[in-house]
């Protein structure tokens, strides 16, 4: 048998089981390959693949909106789309994209040479927020690779009028300025999450559950009065016109609530189209800058001296010849007043009395009439770039600082602050933080700092200011009693004070009997010989009042005799 | 023989010995296949995103490769034996006219256009070099003369590189181990063989030099998968992450992630393995592994018990090559193999690769059913 195999050349079948054995050693051995890949690798591998086809995207959500306090609205987000493309898909010599680039109005050669620069990337932007009507053109052309991203744009149709207070969002909406930017996490809300399931060219698929709900923007409501708003940009913007002026502030207080009723500045730029303005008109002055507040400041010393008991309402103090001398600096006023009390002292602005008495107070005594007024802190309002008026240490205080600051010098302030300091004059000696938002509760987070009296007192004397004999007799209005002061100084530049450079300012309160508003107006450098905070600023005050009273529905507290008769009859 | 041929009424059935000498089909191997293809077609059925028109496709395929197993089944080994040369000859014919006319498809010059058909000639080289092997080989008693080994190696070289020009690499190496099977099984002396394993070696700087630039960097991909991810290795980057994602269980009959959303290369032709790793986990693909090593232990089986030489060897080489098929595009898939494009057998989509592979199983079919009428 073995020798007959042997002639037909038969085929040893153990050669047969061994290829068979190395094959099945082979096949093992994937398996074990496998057991590597599905059961040791198992995590990195998945994480890979999860990697690959999840994606959290984010679900966009509406910005909130700014409103006024009765509701306007001040800042509002409007859906629009934008145009991206994958460079990867789109034809660059696509006749389309010639369409594409008259929609959108930029030129066709700009996409190509950016398809050509990012063409390792999947998605690039063509043109942010278009307006609705040219998206759906874009929608129409359908080109491959072409798609539309919803987004938020941001839309402020109160303008230049209200700019420097809200603000303005950057093109991802994202607050960059302003109350925009204080507001931002309440009013930019927080974009939700969904798990997204995308294939391998990176169209989106399935998925979609929610990972995170999106909280959408809330609304604010703000302590602005859109019409007094509107009032005093037009007043301000006048008298900055008319004295030919660097630029200028207003701030309108509730000196009740400390609420901000209105503020503006000049110049303003157009927050719906920011980028054509120069960066320093984005400021909001009556904020951000601060200035010597020169003779605003003098009901402050008065009523720090009727505080010390020193002085009283019928305290004489000689300030004749009209000057004298301090450290070798003579302190001027414009004419010889003779003996005067302290009502006089503010009605015609006497330097001379203003410093005599800084000099009889106590540096503390001084310095305490001016913090007791707010004018070394914070307003409280929370403003990007807030500044704060500086006030130096009283132990470094000479004579002739101490009598300086009397009259409004070496010590600075923002419009803000000062508004916030006459409110205290206005509402009886209670210092409360400045707020933007509407605030309906009485705020009971004010201190008071001075008695009712006193206050009364001081605003009494102010209210001569604005009669006959007065500096401001331009901020009267008719049937209203008025209380305020004026300010004129020299503005402080590089190379010392300024011979012909003026800051003017009013400060004033209404009506001074039953006081509710408190405005400062600023107006930095107007050209010209009238400079005089009483010719320059306090019209804008009249101005401005006369209509808010009105709109405000507050009750005149001052017919003149002859009107009070004839009704009478 | 009498008592041998009771020893069957015994354990085989009426039906059985109908089926299996009657029409000679061999009903285990025919059940094997035709699970092995019925899990093709679900996974296809996955991995082609539920496409109902291209399920039909494969299953018309399927079914003319049937035929074609079939026929080849009816035919007796002994004139396959005097038809091999003749089928040999034509195959390397068209192997070269492939080179001259051939239709290019996917970068490679595989396909002849005939008058009504697309052919590629290698599937028929896959045919004809253990048939024209076993042939040659046996025409002499075993083991063969130093002389017939050198002319059986060429008869392996030549097509071999013929197909390797194309270029396929896959075929190439696919018909290069299945003449060499063919060799080793014929009882070529261990020193040769101990030889050739020290040559082998030496010829790699030459096959890299005759490779072309994609196939060289496939080779330079497999070495390091992480070196270029999005491009020479995203395939099988793409691969084991959905083989891993699987885990032991698998995500499911149309679950696949990987797959479903186009991350997965050639998912339902070379790659259709991670589709079913993915889905099945790693107990499905061990259940297929082990199916597979069945089906082809079913042929190894024939060839033990075929009576001739001829019929041993090419039992032998068919038997074995369908594993080599199969350890190859695992292998190639699970990265432990450079990918040079082998399917996966009767389960990947593509009707060329099945007709040959059934018409394998049909020679392997006819070899076992026509084996008793051959003893004395």
């Amino acid at each position: 048998m073995k020798e007959q195999k042997k002639t037909l050349g038969y085929v040893s079948v153990w050669r047969l089981h061994l290829v068979r054995f190395i094959l099945i050693v082979l096949v093992s051995g994937l398996g074990c390959r496998l057991v590597y890949i599905q059961i040791l690798d198992i995590d990195f591998l998945r994480d890979q693949g999860v990697a690959r086809h999840i994606r959290k995207v984010p679900i966009a959500v509406h910005r909130g909106m700014i409103l006024d306090r009765y509701g306007e609205p001040l800042a509002i987000s409007t859906p629009v789309y934008s145009v991206w493309l994958n460079p990867q898909e789109v034809d660059p010599n696509d006749q389309d994209l010639k369409h594409l680039a008259e929609i959108i109005g930029i030129r066709v050669s700009g996409i190509r040479k950016r398809i050509a620069r990012y063409d390792k990337r999947k998605f690039i932007y063509i043109k942010r927020l278009l307006m609705p009507e040219l998206s759906a053109k874009v929608r129409h052309l359908n080109i491959a690779g072409v798609g539309l991203q919803r987004e938020y744009k941001r839309y402020y149709p109160t303008g230049e009028v209200t700019s420097h207070l809200i603000g303005f969002t950057n093109v991802d909406d994202v607050g960059q300025e302003g109350l925009e930017l204080v507001h931002n996490h309440v009013l930019g809300g927080l974009p939700g999450l969904k798990r997204m399931i995308r294939d391998s060219h990176g169209s989106y698929v399935g998925g979609g559950e929610q990972l995170r709900a999106a909280k959408i923007g809330q609304n604010i409501i703000l302590s602005i009065d859109l019409r007094l708003q509107y009032l005093t940009y037009q007043a301000l913007k006048s008298a900055v016109i008319k004295f030919h002026a660097h630029s200028g502030t207003a701030v309108i207080l509730d000196i009740n609530t400390g609420e901000v009723l209105a503020m503006v500045n000049q110049p303003s730029f157009n927050p719906n189209n920011s980028h054509s303005s120069k960066i320093s008109n984005f400021r909001n002055r009556a904020v951000t800058d601060v200035f010597e507040p020169g003779s605003t400041v003098k009901p402050f010393i008065v009523a720090g001296s009727l505080e010390s008991g020193k002085f009283n309402l019928t305290s004489k103090i000689d300030t004749r010849p009209g000057a004298f001398k301090v450290g070798g600096h003579i302190i001027k006023d414009s004419r010889n007043y003779g003996e005067i009390n302290l009502s006089t002292l503010i009605q015609k602005s006497s330097n001379v009395a203003a410093s005599k008495i800084a000099l009889a107070l106590e540096p503390e005594e001084l310095w305490q009439s001016f913090s007791a007024f707010g004018l070394t802190e914070a307003t409280g309002a929370y403003f990007p770039g807030e500044a704060i008026g500086n006030m130096p240490d009283p132990q470094t205080w000479q004579r002739l600082d101490r009598a300086a600051l009397a009259y409004g010098y070496g010590v600075t302030t923002t419009s803000l602050q000062l508004a916030r300091a006459y409110s205290v004059l206005a509402n009886g000696g209670i210092l409360r933080p400045v707020s933007f938002l509407k605030t309906d509760e009485l705020s009971s987070m004010g201190r008071r700092v001075y008695s009712t009296n006193v206050m009364k007192q001081v605003l009494t004397m102010m209210e001569k200011v604005v009669q006959v004999g007065g500096t401001a007799q331009k901020a009267a209005v008719t049937n209203y009693t008025v209380a305020g002061k004026t300010g004129t100084i020299k503005k402080a530049t590089s190379g010392g004070y300024s011979d012909d450079q003026y800051i003017s300012s009013f400060a004033g309160v209404i009506p001074a009997k039953n006081p509710r508003l408190s405005m400062v107006i600023t107006v930095d450098s107007p050209r010209g010989n009238r400079y005089y905070g009483g010719l320059v600023a306090a019209p804008v005050f009249s101005e401005v009042m006369t209509i808010a009273m009105r709109l405000l529905d507050i009750a005149p507290d001052n017919f003149p005799i002859a009107d009070i008769k004839l009704m009478r009859k | 023989m009498s008592s041998l041929f009771n020893d069957r009424q015994q354990t085989q059935g009426l039906i059985f010995r109908i089926v299996s000498h009657g029409i000679h089909i061999d009903v285990l191997l025919l059940l094997g296949l035709l699970i092995l293809l019925s899990v093709g077609l679900m996974v296809l059925f996955s991995a082609g995103g539920r496409d109902i028109e291209l399920l039909l496709k494969q299953l018309m395929r399927a079914g003319t490769a049937f035929m074609i197993l079939f026929f080849l089944a009816q035919i007796h080994p002994d004139r396959m034996r005097n038809l091999a040369y003749w089928v040999y000859g034509l195959g390397l014919i068209l192997l070269v006219a492939v080179l001259v006319f051939g239709h290019e498809g996917k970068g490679a010059q595989r396909w002849l256009h005939l008058v009504f058909f697309r052919f590629q000639p290698s599937e028929l080289m896959k045919l004809a070099v253990p048939l024209a092997m076993s042939t040659y080989l046996t025409e002499r008693p075993l083991p063969p003369t130093a002389l017939r080994l050198v002319i059986g190696l060429l008869m392996i070289v030549v097509p071999s590189f013929l197909i390797a020009k194309q270029p396929d690499l896959g075929t190439s190496l696919l018909i290069m181990s299945s003449g060499l099977i063919v060799l080793f099984i014929s009882g070529i002396r261990w020193r040769i063989i101990l030889g050739f394993i020290i040559f082998c070696p030496l010829v790699f700087p030459i096959l890299w030099y005759i490779m072309h630039a994609y196939q060289r960097q496939r080779v330079l991909t497999f070495l390091n998968p992480e070196s270029d991810p999005l491009g020479a290795s995203y395939h099988i980057i793409q691969s084991k992450i959905a083989i891993g994602s699987g885990g032991v269980f698998g995500r499911g009959w149309l679950e696949g992630t990987q797959s479903h959303l186009e991350f997965l290369p050639e998912r339902s032709t070379d790659f259709i393995f991670a589709v079913i790793a993915e889905e099945f986990g790693l107990i499905g693909v061990s259940l297929l592994l082990f199916w597979y090593l069945l089906v082809a232990g079913r042929g190894i089986f024939i060839a033990i018990q075929a009576q001739t030489s001829f019929s041993r060897l090419l039992a032998g080489s068919i038997s074995m090559t369908f594993l080599v098929y199969v350890f190859v595009n695992v292998g190639m898939v699970t990265g432990l193999l450079p990918v040079v494009g082998v399917p996966l057998p009767l389960v990947s989509y593509g009707g060329t690769s099945m007709v040959t592979i059934l018409a394998e199983f049909g020679i392997l079919m006819s070899i076992h059913t026509h084996r008793r009428m051959m003893v004395p």
